[in-house]
C-alpha cells in the first residue's frame, strides 16, 4: 500500500525532470550546432566591427612604424555632413535611386516567378536561362560588362566608339532598349495622354534598366518559385471548381500566400542593393577614402559608411513595418 | 444494381457516345473544339507568355552572344565597315594570347583550389548552423540569427580597414596574442576563419535558405530516429544531410561562383603577387597592344570580353550539370515565411 503510493507520487516527478533534462539536452545540441558561428563571431567578426566603428571616432596619426589612434570625437562625422560637398548629396540621391528600384525589381521577380512556375514547353529551358544572371553577373563581370561598349557595335560601331555608355553599369543594351522606346514614341504617346509623367518617367526607366533589373531579380525570382512551390495545388483545385477566374486566384489565393516572401524580398533586395559596390554611394564614398585633399580621408570614409549603414538599417526596419502589416500567414503557432 | 446490370449500364453509355460522336461532321467537331473563347484565350496567353520570356531571355542571352562573336573577331574585321556581329576574317588570336601571356592556367587552378575549398567549408557549416537555428529551441536562438542577419547587413567595405589590420596582426578577440606578430594576410587563414564562422559573402543568404529547408522538415524523421537510439549529430549527418542535398548544391554554386567572381576578398587578403586569381587575368596582352592600330579601343574592348567569357565558362559548365539541382532543391524547401 504505502510502496505504491511512493510510486505514484514519484512517477510525474521523474518524468518531469527527464523533460527538463530533455530540453537542456536539445538546448545545448543547438549551442553545439551553431558554435562554429558563435565562436568566430566573437572572436573574430565583433572585434573587427568594433575596431571599424572605433575608427570612424579617430584620426590616423603617423608615427615610426605605423599608426597611432587620436580620440577626435564626432568631428569625422561633423566633416562628411557639414563640411563635404558632395556627401549628404550623394546619399540622399542614391537612396532615391535605390528605392525606386526596389519595387520594380521586387515585382519584375513575382511576375517572373509566377510565369516560370507555369506549365509550358521549354519551362526547364526558361528558368536555366533566367537564372545565369545570378551566377555570372557579380564581382569581376561587373566591371568587365561596365567596360562592355562593344554590344553597341552590332547596332553601329563609329558610335559605340565615341559614345560609351557603360558608365552606370547597365551596358549598352539599356541603350537599345533605349532606343527601342523612343523609336516607337511610346513615351510621347503616354506623355500625351496625361496619365502622370512622373510615372511614365519611371515606367520609361524601368525598361530601360531591365538589363539590369533582371540581373538584380535573379535570387529573388528563386525565392518567389520556392514560395510559389509551397502553395498546396488543392487550394488552386477548389478555386476553379468554385469558378474563380485566374485573376481572382491570383489577387486571393496567390498574393496572399507568398506575402511573407515579398518581405523577405524586399528586405534581401534592399540589403544586396545597398551592399553592393555597384551603387553611387558606396562608389563616393571609396573615392573619399584614397582622396588625399581631404584630411584624415580614411577615418572620414569610416564615418560616412557607417552612417551609411545606419540609414540602411533604418531603411530595413521601415520596409520591414510597412510589409509586416499585410503579410499572411497561413499557419499561426 | 447488380454487377452485369453496371456492365451493361457503362457499355451503353460508351456505346451513346460513340454514336453522337460518329453522327457529328468533322467540321462540327471542330468548331466545337478549337473556336470557343477560353480555347483562343488559351493560344492567345500561350503566345504572348512565350513571346515575352523569350524576349526577356535575348536580354539575358545578347551580352554573351557577342562577347562569343567578338572574341573571334581579327585585327581585318574591326575596321572593315561590312561585319555587323559576325566576324568575316574569324582568327584565335585574343585566345591564344589570353592563354599564353596571360597565365589563364595558372589562374585556374589557384582559383579553383580556393573557390573549392571555401565553397565546401562554407556549405557544410551553413547547413550545421541553419540547422541548429531551425530545429533546436534555446535562449539565444533568436539573438543569435539577428547576429547573421547583421553580419549580412554590414557592408564589407565598411571594414576594409579594419579587416586589414585585424588579420595583420592576429590576435584572438583581437585581445590575446597567439604568438609574436601573427601575419594572416597572403595566407587562406582569412577565408578559411569567416568561411568557418559563416561570416563570409552573403552567408546571411545561405543560413536563412537552409534554415527555412531545415524548418520544413517534419520533426517525427528525428523522432524516429532518436528512439531508435541514434545520437543528435548523427541523426544529422546520416539523415538530414542526405535529404539535403539538392539545397546544399544551390548554396555550393553560389558560393562558388561568388567566391569564382569575387575582388573585394580576395584583393583584400591576397596582397602581394604570389597568389594569381582569376579575376586579374582581364588585362591587354603585350602582343596585341597596337597603339598604331586605328580600332585598338574597340579591339581592346574585344580582348575583355574575352576575359570577361574565359573567367565563366567553367562557371557555366558546372552551372548546366547542376543547374536541375537549383530548381529541385528550391522545389521541394518549400520555403515558407
Amino acid at each position: 500500500m504505502n510502496s505504491e503510493a511512493k510510486i505514484k507520487s514519484a512517477k510525474p516527478q521523474a518524468k518531469k525532470r527527464r523533460r527538463a533534462a530533455l530540453d537542456s539536452k536539445k538546448s545545448r545540441a543547438g549551442w553545439a550546432f551553431i558554435m562554429p558561428f558563435a565562436l568566430i563571431f566573437l572572436a573574430v567578426y565583433l572585434p573587427i566591427l568594433f575596431t571599424s566603428a572605433q575608427y570612424s571616432f579617430h584620426e590616423l596619426v603617423k608615427v615610426t612604424g605605423g599608426y597611432d589612434l587620436d580620440f577626435v570625437g564626432f568631428d569625422n562625422f561633423n566633416y562628411a555632413l557639414f563640411s563635404d560637398a558632395k556627401f549628404t548629396e550623394t546619399l540622399v540621391t542614391g537612396v532615391q535611386t535605390l528605392i525606386f528600384q526596389i519595387p520594380a525589381i521586387v515585382i519584375f521577380s513575382l511576375f517572373m516567378a509566377v510565369l516560370l512556375n507555369q506549365e509550358m514547353p521549354g519551362r526547364t529551358l526558361f528558368r536555366a536561362i533566367f537564372f545565369v544572371p545570378v551566377i555570372i553577373s557579380t564581382g569581376i563581370m561587373e566591371t568587365v560588362n561596365a567596360a562592355d561598349v562593344f554590344g553597341g557595335y552590332a547596332q553601329g560601331g563609329a558610335e559605340a566608339v565615341t559614345d560609351p555608355t557603360g558608365d552606370n553599369g547597365s551596358g549598352s543594351t539599356g541603350s537599345q532598349a533605349a532606343e527601342i522606346i523612343s523609336t516607337m514614341d511610346i513615351q510621347a504617346l503616354f506623355m500625351n495622354m496625361k496619365i502622370g509623367q512622373g510615372l511614365v518617367q519611371y515606367v520609361v526607366d524601368i525598361v530601360n534598366n531591365i538589363y539590369d533589373i533582371v540581373n538584380k531579380a535573379g535570387v529573388q525570382m528563386l525565392i518567389f518559385l520556392a514560395g510559389l512551390q509551397g502553395i498546396s495545388p488543392a487550394i488552386y483545385e477548389s478555386c476553379t471548381v468554385d469558378g474563380a477566374t485566374a485573376w481572382e486566384t491570383f489577387w486571393k489565393i496567390t498574393f496572399p500566400m507568398i506575402s511573407p516572401m515579398i518581405l523577405v524580398n524586399a528586405i534581401y533586395t534592399v540589403i544586396d542593393a545597398f551592399t553592393s559596390d555597384g551603387n553611387s554611394v558606396m562608389r563616393y564614398i571609396s573615392t573619399v577614402s584614397t582622396n588625399s585633399a581631404i584630411p584624415n580621408s580614411t577615418t572620414v570614409a569610416q564615418a560616412m559608411y557607417w552612417m551609411y549603414f545606419l540609414f540602411v538599417v533604418l531603411i530595413i526596419v521601415v520596409i520591414a513595418a510597412i510589409c509586416s502589416a499585410f503579410v499572411f500567414y497561413q499557419r499561426r503557432d | 444494381m447488380t454487377k452485369e446490370e453496371a456492365k451493361a449500364l457503362k457499355k451503353a453509355s460508351k456505346q451513346k457516345i460513340k454514336v453522337d460522336f460518329e453522327r457529328t461532321n468533322a467540321w462540327e467537331r471542330f468548331k466545337l473544339k478549337y473556336l470557343t473563347w477560353t480555347f483562343i484565350k488559351k493560344v492567345l496567353w500561350f503566345l504572348l507568355r512565350f513571346l515575352l520570356l523569350l524576349g526577356i531571355a535575348y536580354v539575358i542571352l545578347y551580352p554573351f552572344i557577342s562577347k562569343i562573336f567578338g572574341s573571334f573577331m581579327s585585327r581585318q574585321d574591326l575596321v572593315d565597315v561590312s561585319v555587323k556581329l559576325i566576324p568575316k576574317y574569324p582568327n584565335l588570336d585574343i585566345y591564344t594570347a589570353i592563354l599564353e601571356e596571360n597565365k589563364y592556367w595558372e589562374a585556374f587552378t589557384n582559383t579553383f583550389i580556393l573557390s573549392l575549398v571555401t565553397a565546401t567549408i562554407q556549405t557544410f557549416i551553413c547547413a550545421v548552423v541553419g540547422y541548429g537555428f531551425a530545429k533546436f529551441k534555446f535562449k539565444g536562438n533568436s539573438l543569435m540569427f539577428g547576429c547573421v542577419m547583421l553580419a549580412m547587413i554590414v557592408p564589407p567595405r565598411t571594414l576594409t580597414l579594419a579587416f586589414i589590420n585585424f588579420f595583420k596582426d592576429f590576435k584572438i578577440f583581437g585581445l590575446i596574442p597567439v604568438g609574436e606578430n601573427v601575419n594572416l594576410l597572403n595566407t587562406y587563414w582569412p577565408f578559411l576563419l569567416l568561411c568557418i564562422g559563416a561570416l563570409y559573402f552573403k552567408n546571411g543568404l545561405y543560413v536563412f535558405m537552409l534554415r527555412q529547408f531545415y524548418k520544413g522538415v517534419p520533426d517525427e524523421l528525428e523522432e524516429a530516429a532518436y528512439i531508435d537510439g541514434s545520437g543528435v549529430f548523427k541523426t544529422f549527418i546520416r539523415i538530414i544531410l542526405p535529404l539535403s542535398v539538392p539545397m546544399m548544391i544551390t548554396v555550393f554554386i553560389f558560393s562558388f561562383a561568388w567566391q569564382w567572381t569575387d575582388t573585394f576578398y580576395s584583393g583584400l587578403f591576397f596582397t602581394n603577387q604570389g597568389n594569381y586569381l582569376i579575376t586579374q587575368i582581364v588585362k591587354v596582352p603585350g602582343s596585341l597592344a597596337d597603339s598604331t592600330f586605328v580600332a585598338q579601343g574597340l579591339y581592346n574592348n574585344c580582348i575583355t570580353n574575352t576575359c570577361g567569357l574565359l573567367i565563366i565558362l567553367p562557371l557555366i559548365l558546372i552551372y548546366c550539370f547542376c543547374q536541375k539541382y537549383i530548381v529541385q532543391g528550391i522545389e521541394r524547401s518549400g520555403i515558407v515565411g
